[in-house]
């Protein structure tokens, strides 16, 4: 499949022609800087309401998340599909209005898929999320303590190799920023038409299936 | 097995976590994501004991080891789900999870052992497929990044393979 490197989504998809603003609505944020006060100030209240959230959704217990994967609880599935059905219109939208830029994620296929399938093997170890194993250690689950020094131990470790995987691995199948609309050669707009409806599908269908 | 009784609906977490998402965008300019928050607090510990290595290291030139956004999110969500538990009354104080003790027995050792293992691997994946759960699973998936459907695919698979051989051998 060709697709052209991509660097620059935000003016990739010719869909919604309306820019991004590029000074960002409330307190800038440039890379580099330091975080503001009031940036860190609201990192800190979203990331309440974050962990409040996981916590009544149930995914921060060890048998929640491991019933995921033994495919007998879609706790998790339905709590992530859900929030990427409704942050995907949400943020679409809110980019045809102008009002935020999008983040893609760079793509490098052997990076992707080698990093997945490790941290898949360390999530089934462990039990928890990155974000569902702090608040595990909030409800009082104190075994997310040690998946939390081996979560700063392993990253630590990819640092000490950073520079040979840059070279060597992070090269493989280097796509840059693109998004699915590019892969399939659709417009984002009619990609969305189409895409939207067929997660709410799965949603219901799971809704079905495993009530 | 069974929600927790005392757990809100799926889908309305859900949701909230879906506009949760669009108020970090446009109040932050930043999609959530946890993982390289715990890159950040290694590099700080890292610092401490050797400076001028760790700030040589390629990642941490990229990733500046500091207190910034995603750390306080962090901080946040370990509030935000303590305060969460307490409301519901599920402060459950335990070291190992139920379902390991019927499992592997009542040893704590092993447990975190286990813990730190699974974690280490975890964040190295994480970090080679640059994002986890939530950068790649929520923020990255939402906007529509190849990268992050590859990346959850393969969560996904590797896990279930994982708790599989752990559990059903």
């Amino acid at each position: 499949m060709s697709t052209p490197a991509n660097p620059l989504p935000e003016t990739a998809p010719p869909v919604l022609v309306i820019p991004a603003q590029t000074d960002e609505p409330n307190g800038a944020y440039e890379p580099g800087k330091p975080d503001s006060a009031r940036q860190l100030v609201l990192g800190l209240v979203f990331g309440v309401v974050f962990g409040f959230l996981l916590q009544k959704g149930g995914v921060a217990h060890y048998e929640v998340l491991m019933g995921q994967f033994f495919l007998t609880d879609f706790t998790v599935i339905k709590v992530m599909l859900t929030a990427v059905t409704v942050g995907m219109l949400g943020i679409f939208s809110l980019r045809a209005l102008g009002l935020v830029e999008l983040h893609v994620k760079p793509t490098r296929y052997a990076a992707n898929i080698a990093g997945g399938l490790l941290f898949g093997v360390g999530l089934g170890l462990l039990g928890y999320c990155p974000g569902t194993g702090v608040a595990a250690l909030g409800q009082g689950n104190y075994d997310a303590i040690a998946g939390i020094f081996g979560l700063m131990a392993g990253s630590y470790l990819y640092a000490e190799t950073s520079g040979y995987l840059g070279s060597t691995i992070q090269k493989i199948g280097n796509r840059g920023l693109i998004m699915l609309p590019d892969v399939l050669g659709m417009r984002l707009a009619v990609f969305l038409a189409v895409f939207v409806p067929l997660l709410v599908l799965g949603l219901f269908v799971m809704a079905l299936l495993a009530p | 097995m069974e929600n927790e009784s005392g757990a809100w609906s799926p889908y309305l977490v859900g949701t909230l976590i879906g506009l949760l998402s669009m108020a970090t965008f446009y109040f932050s300019n930043k999609p959530l994501s946890v993982s390289t928050a715990y890159a950040r607090l290694a590099g700080m510990i890292g610092n401490l004991f050797a400076r001028g290595h760790t700030e040589n290291l390629k990642f941490y030139q990229d990733t500046k080891p500091k207190i910034e956004w995603g750390v306080m999110l962090v901080f946040g969500m370990l509030l935000g789900a303590f305060i969460a538990a307490v409301s519901g009354g599920e402060i459950t104080p335990t070291w190992v999870p139920v379902l390991w003790e019927q499992r592997f027995g009542p040893d704590i050792a092993l447990r975190l052992g286990m813990a730190f293992v699974g974690g280490a691997i975890l964040a190295y994946g994480a970090r080679l497929a640059g994002g986890c759960t939530s950068g790649h699973g929520i923020s990255g998936a939402l906007q529509l990044s190849v990268s992050s459907w590859i990346a959850l695919a393969c969560f996904f698979v590797a896990a279930v393979a994982t708790a599989h051989l752990l559990y059903r051998l």
